[in-house]
């Protein structure tokens, strides 16, 4: 194997001196070349799964439950399941992330403990998210008394993307000029006059950006789910928050790890319906972006 | 009674000391330049009276500075309250990244004032103050960036205005404008002095005689000279004044 490698590494080398000769620059094909080649794997995976699942997506597919007969089984516990921790992660982390954003950006004046917070905040960013399944079934499922409730998941999976939006908003609020900030201080705002009407704003797209991007990884997640108690079969449509749960991802692992091959159909489809969330997301991200760009400059 | 009085002020950044026992008092409604090579403390000095300087980390201040004959630096002052009466122009012209309009605005809108006709008629006049409102009257909505460097170094002064401040500092606030806007940025201050003590940084000779009434020579963080304008430019006392007037000065080290 290691040999397959080696040989494979010196042909790209010949070729990439082959490609200097001609044009001079080595580095832009190593370049081209694995980008192709990721290219090439996630257009594979994505070919791979689109053919499975295409089919399978029918009105039966978004309105039936879970079932044991794969024709018959549906993803509508799921989906809505997925809307509603999309929309709650959305309300928790946002408020939340900012503010501590915010704080550790503009407020923490103690330069030694801004930088223990950062570093732990950093590291926070890169537990496994199993971690903080855990700590979520003690804490907000034991402890609180949320039982396996979709505000429980919903409160452990924002916990688990805190830190992606803390960060965005301090990057975001690093971006914005000192000269800006310096002018509003002269005319006599106040430190949160200066934040609310001048660093926020123009921090805004960014921490929009860091916000989608934290919701997209929590509707993506299935480990902490599972650990938390979401469940392979819900029989209804889940109406508060308090409701017993499943999502996208936990139901394409339930579906994903079952004997029958046709159930695989099934989970590929819902790993469409994923992507297709998440793509969604992302261009929610741009226009967003796009807007505000235009609202500040008129 | 003088409008500012500065008293034995040391300043440091860190372990430097940048000012060295400035004493320095200036009148209601004139102007004042301040003038001296480059890193002497002008824009330090400036900046010790709106209290500005505290936004840096690491620096002190020793000394009183007083205006309207209350200290400015003991702890019941408000500084925001300060920084209202005390307006500032800066080197580079920094509107907010906003329409015309918001920017003007916004010195109302940090005193509580959402009265929109009230800000409507406090943005004309205060425009119109910097001579810019026949300029931007009907894009009044487009963005500040979008103007020229000079007309956007008059925004930032009708940015100030808006406040209500009693006095006005300026620091270099001609540097990056071509001398037609620089001209009638000095006709400007001639019409605001009127109505407000005005400090003045500038490296500029000819700007400082043109508009001072009265100049201050600072060198290595030590006030030099503090005369008259007139007497300052004609008859310094000092032979370093006299130097660097005439451009014979040589900053060594
Ligand atoms: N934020 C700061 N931290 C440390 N030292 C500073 C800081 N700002 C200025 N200094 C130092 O203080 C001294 C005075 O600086 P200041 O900006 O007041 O000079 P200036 O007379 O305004 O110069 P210029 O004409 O170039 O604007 C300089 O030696 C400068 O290096
Ligand atoms: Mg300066």
């Amino acid at each position: 194997m290691n040999r397959v490698f080696l040989r494979l590494f010196k042909a790209i080398d010949a070729a990439g001196d082959w490609y200097d000769r001609q044009r001079g620059d080595g580095f832009a094909l190593y370049g081209l070349v694995f980008t192709l080649f990721v290219v090439a794997i996630v257009l594979g995976l994505f070919t791979y799964v689109s053919i499975a699942g295409f089919p399978r997506l029918g009105t039966r597919f978004f309105t039936g439950f879970a079932s044991r007969i794969p024709e018959q089984a549906g993803i509508l516990p799921a989906f809505l399941g997925t809307l509603w921790v999309m929309a709650l992660v959305f309300l928790i982390s946002f408020p939340l992330g900012v503010a501590a954003g915010i704080h550790l950006e503009r407020y923490v004046s103690q330069r030694r403990l801004a930088r223990l917070l950062e570093v732990n905040i950093t590291n926070l960013a890169g537990i496994p998210s199993i971690v903080y399944g855990l700590l979520g079934l003690q804490f907000f499922v034991r402890g609180l008394a949320l039982g396996e409730s979709i505000l429980a998941a919903s409160l452990t999976l924002s916990m688990m993307v805190l830190p992606l939006v803390i960060v965005a908003t301090r990057e975001a609020l690093r971006m914005v000029p000192g000269s800006v900030t310096e002018a509003a201080y002269a005319l006599g705002a106040t430190k949160w006059q200066t934040i609310w009407y001048h660093a926020l704003p123009l921090a805004f797209p960014g921490i929009i950006s860091g916000v989608l991007l934290a919701v997209t990884r929590a509707i993506g997640e299935a480990a902490p789910l599972l650990v938390i108690g979401a469940v392979a079969f819900v029989p209804f449509v889940p109406a508060s928050v308090f409701d017993y749960f499943t999502v996208l991802p936990v139901q394409i692992f339930f579906w994903a790890t079952k004997p029958q091959s046709s159930f695989l159909i099934n989970a590929s489809a819902a790993i469409l319906v994923l992507l297709a969330l998440t793509l969604l997301l992302n261009l929610l991200a741009v226009r967003i972006r796009e807007r505000w760009h235009k609202r500040i400059e008129s | 009674m003088f409008k500012i009085e500065v008293r034995d002020v040391h300043f440091w950044y860190g372990n430097s000391e940048v000012l060295h026992r400035i004493d320095l008092s200036m009148a209601p409604k004139t102007v004042t330049a301040l003038i001296g090579p480059s890193g002497c403390g002008k824009s330090t000095l400036l900046r010790v009276l709106n209290r500005m300087n505290e936004l840096i980390p690491g620096s002190r201040l020793s000394g009183e500075v007083f205006i309207d004959g209350r200290s400015i630096y003991t702890p019941d002052v408000d500084v925001y309250e300060l920084r209202k009466r005390v307006g500032m122009v800066f080197q580079k012209p920094n509107p907010f990244p906003k329409s015309i309009y918001e920017n003007v605005a916004f010195g109302l809108r940090i005193k509580g004032i959402n009265h929109r006709s009230f800000i409507d008629e406090k943005v004309e006049r205060t425009l119109r103050q910097v001579f810019l409102w026949e300029e931007v009257k009907d894009k009044l909505h487009k963005p500040a960036l979008a103007l020229s460097g000079g007309q956007q170094q008059r925004l930032c002064i009708a940015r100030a205005l808006a406040v209500e401040p009693s006095i006005l500092l300026m620091d270099e606030p001609a540097s990056s404008l071509d001398p037609i806007s620089t001209a009638k940025l000095e006709e400007l201050i001639y019409e605001l002095k009127q109505t407000y003590t005005i400090v003045l940084v500038t490296h500029n000779m000819q700007q400082a005689s043109r508009t001072s009434d009265r100049t201050a020579f600072l060198y290595k963080g030590n006030l030099i000279e503090y005369a008259d304008t007139a007497t300052f430019f004609t008859n310094p006392s000092s032979q370093s004044t006299q130097d660097y007037i005439t451009g014979r000065f040589r900053t060594e080290g």
